[in-house]
């Protein structure tokens, strides 16, 4: 069975919530909409105090190309547009909706009847990219990186096939597992859609094989799309990263960077990402909700709920049995590259994929201590990099030597403080010295 | 006994020749350096901290040189050393130095625990710019003083200490030598290089918070919440500015009335190394209590 070359590690799966079905969670009271939920510049917004919005009334617009705009998924009334405690655990400009009901603007298609791509030849790639630029689809996979980038290749370069990222190689998570087993059809003509947007005729789904009935459903339906292959993948963690899944799927590897996946003409989404263009093209439904898995060892009910952006996760937490009273810290995304959030008040976003309450047993991290120079980090590391060298470096400010090592390959997986026997705080340090020597390479370029 | 000698001759020659090699090269390629350096690099205080600007004392004594060349030393200034030291090199060099203000560290938070209660804990790697990283860090203040501690790592004079009751950095005035480095290494920004100013005495707003009054209110007991009772007590002076709903009071034009400590209704000004007052209103002595009358007088601001 296929899978990527170098490193990788094997936390334990957890997947607890795996097989229950997608719940839809109740609408929140008040929804709190970040102007920031992709990567890239923020959204600006176009709505003010005592304004009155629909499901899909536009609340902010992109503030650039490398931005997406933002959507409210509630009905009612703008109460303030002022900052906001979100996932990045900083106050930034967000639009507070007091929920009144709910109406759903006229233009989005309601209905649950399947469109298919070969029904409707008037969609070319231009007209499927302007679509998902418009309803605001952001790589739902957590990194949040606007869609319609992606599908734009930059000059010189050229799409060769289209790798949907079904992985979900976080442990506890099971959103995208979930989603796929119960809208396969709708993600295979995500899939048609992705494809037509960069003119390619190969798809791929790479699934990891601790999802059996997903492989097999995906496998069956995708029958009827000759063009759309479904590749058993084996469980190793990041297989989720885009250049892990493109060694993984077809076999090439992505050069350091400024190399993109788009050079060895691969272009890469995620599966939830897939369905949310599908319902974005051929129902006109903006992105305004997403597959939230809600999980952990102490939670009565662990639970996939379908659930509104803006709602805040104690809400969600709510549905689910309530916050247990033994929780020890709350993450934002799954356990190895999730954040800790400090408040339950914080609304989820386009990138929240999980929800992930830990006890305080497990929570604490042990002492770290001195290295033992097992590296261990290094044969774990998917980039091939030498973690402990990179976190020593950073960690007493050498940030040319830093930059000779590599260190802005690092994709912050967290494999190499996973495995590392003396607890060492590697990915902390690293993820210092890679935006300190990023700051650096962009104040020299901006020269 | 030939084998001897043929040997002696041997070395002997290779000796002779090298020296010859190495005493023309030493002539030919020979880098005059002003002795002047030396000289001066000789009373510095050794400490190559940086805070002058130039990479070590060496670096430091090189530009005072080539300044004094220049026909005068101003402007350049060992932290460390002080006037003293920089007599000292005046001296050297034929110069007059120019007085200058010697400086301290000052680090504008008073968010202590509870004032600014922790409300969850970091258990990552114990450093302030990593801590930074995560976004608000432990308390709800994202402009507050992280406590890990990077400026007590980044002082070579053992100045600053994080004191572990408040979890704030503090600055021991008789050990700090104004360099700067701690300045440098706070992601956020808080240390400020002010006038040690006359007997030691100076009047500081404690607080880096930017955010708006109603919110600067939910984040810390002591922050400042930008009212600009300050800025009106101040009026005949304008020694106070507010910039991004934080006062600023400009140490050129204070003239240590004091007047601005006693209005502030959150205790965020404060007065170092004054005598102590006497005892006649109930205005707030250390200005870390705050009243009732601050919390109503910040009220207003908090429609926003």
């Amino acid at each position: 069975m296929k899978t990527f070359k170098k490193g990788g590690v094997h936390p334990a799966e957890c997947k607890l919530s795996a097989g229950s079905p997608i719940r839809e969670a109740a609408l929140p009271k008040q929804a709190v909409f970040s102007m920031f939920q992709h990567i890239g510049a923020p959204a600006k917004p176009v709505v003010k105090k005592g304004d009155m919005v629909k499901v899909g009334t536009l609340l902010g617009e992109a503030g650039g190309f490398v931005s997406a705009p933002v959507y409210s998924s509630v009905s009612g009334k703008v109460t303030k547009v002022d900052v906001a405690l979100d996932a990045s655990d900083t106050r930034r400009m967000a639009v507070y909706v007091d929920v009144d009901g709910d109406e759903w603007e006229a233009s989005i298609d309601r209905s649950t009847t399947l469109e298919r791509l070969a029904d409707h030849p008037e969609l070319d790639s231009q007209t499927i990219i302007d679509r998902i630029k418009q309803a605001g689809i952001v790589g739902m996979g957590g990194a949040t990186f606007p869609c319609h980038v992606k599908l734009c290749p930059p000059p010189g370069t050229k799409a060769e096939c289209v790798i949907i990222n079904a992985v979900e190689c976080e442990p506890y998570l099971t959103a995208d597992h979930s989603l796929m087993l119960e809208h396969p059809d709708e993600i295979l003509e995500g899939v048609e859609l992705i494809m037509k947007a960069v003119n390619v005729t190969r798809g791929y789904i790479g699934i990891e094989n601790n999802k059996p009935d997903a492989i097999r459903l995906l496998t069956d339906h995708a029958q009827s799309h000759p063009n759309i292959e479904v590749v058993p993948l084996k469980v190793k963690y990041p297989q989720g990263g885009e250049k892990q899944l493109i060694d993984a799927v077809i076999g090439r590897e992505v050069p350091a960077p400024p190399a993109i996946p788009i050079h060895v003409g691969a272009v890469v989404q995620n599966v939830g990402t897939a369905f949310a263009i599908y319902e974005a093209v051929m129902k006109h439904k903006p992105l305004i909700d997403r597959i939230i898995t809600v999980t952990g060892k102490s939670v009565a009910n662990p639970s996939n709920l379908k659930a509104r952006l803006g709602t805040p996760f104690q809400q969600l937490i709510d549905e689910c049995g309530g916050l247990p009273a033994d929780t020890g810290k709350i993450i934002g995304g799954g356990p190895m590259m999730g954040k800790a959030l400090i408040s339950l008040d914080i609304p989820m976003t386009k990138g929240s994929s999980g929800l992930l309450i830990i006890n305080q047993q497990e929570a604490r991290r042990a002492e770290a201590q001195p290295c033992i120079r097992c590296a261990k980090c290094v044969t774990a590391c998917p980039m091939g990099l030498e973690p402990f060298l990179l976190a020593t470096l950073s960690s007493q400010h050498m940030w040319e030597e830093a930059e000779h090592n590599d260190i802005v390959s690092c994709i912050e997986c967290g494999s190499c403080s996973f495995t590392c026997p003396s607890h060492r705080h590697l990915l902390d340090n690293i993820r210092l010295g890679k935006q300190t020597v990023m700051g650096i390479i962009r104040s020299r370029q901006a020269k | 006994m030939n084998v001897i000698l043929i040997a002696v001759i041997v070395l002997g020659g290779v000796g002779l020749v090298s020296a010859l090699v190495l005493y023309l090269a030493s002539q030919k390629f020979a880098v005059y350096e002003d002795p002047r350096i030396a000289q001066v690099a000789e009373v510095l205080p050794q400490a190559n901290c940086g805070g002058c600007g130039y990479p070590g004392c060496s670096g430091f004594a090189g530009a005072c040189v080539k300044a004094a060349d220049g026909g005068s030393i101003d402007g350049l200034l060992c932290p460390v050393g002080g006037q003293a030291v920089m007599e000292q090199v005046a001296g050297i060099l034929g110069m007059q130095a120019s007085a200058a203000a010697p400086k301290v560290a000052v680090v504008r938070c008073t968010g202590t625990c509870d004032a600014r209660p922790h409300g969850v804990e970091f258990d990552g790697a114990h450093s302030c710019r990593i801590q930074n990283m995560t976004g608000m860090g432990e308390t709800q203040c994202l402009y507050g003083c992280l406590g890990e501690g990077d400026c007590s790592h980044a002082c070579l004079f053992g100045a600053i200490k994080v004191n572990p009751e408040t979890r704030i950095a503090e600055v021991d005035e008789t050990k700090c030598t104004g360099c700067g480095a701690c300045a440098k290494a706070c992601p956020r920004g808080i240390i400020e290089l002010r006038p040690v100013g006359p007997k030691g005495r100076r009047v500081v707003v404690l607080c880096n918070n930017k955010d708006k009054g109603a919110l600067a209110v939910k984040e810390c007991k002591h922050s400042c919440i930008g009212c600009g009772k300050c800025v009106k007590t101040c009026e005949k002076f304008e020694a106070i500015t507010l910039d991004a709903n934080l006062a600023h009071i400009d140490p050129d034009k204070c003239k240590m009335c004091r007047k601005c400590e006693d209005a502030c209704p959150r205790g965020a000004i404060h007065a170092f190394n004054f005598p102590p007052r006497k005892p006649k209103t109930v205005a707030p002595v250390n200005g870390l209590q705050t009243t009732d009358n601050g919390q109503q007088a910040a009220a207003p601001k908090s429609e926003v």
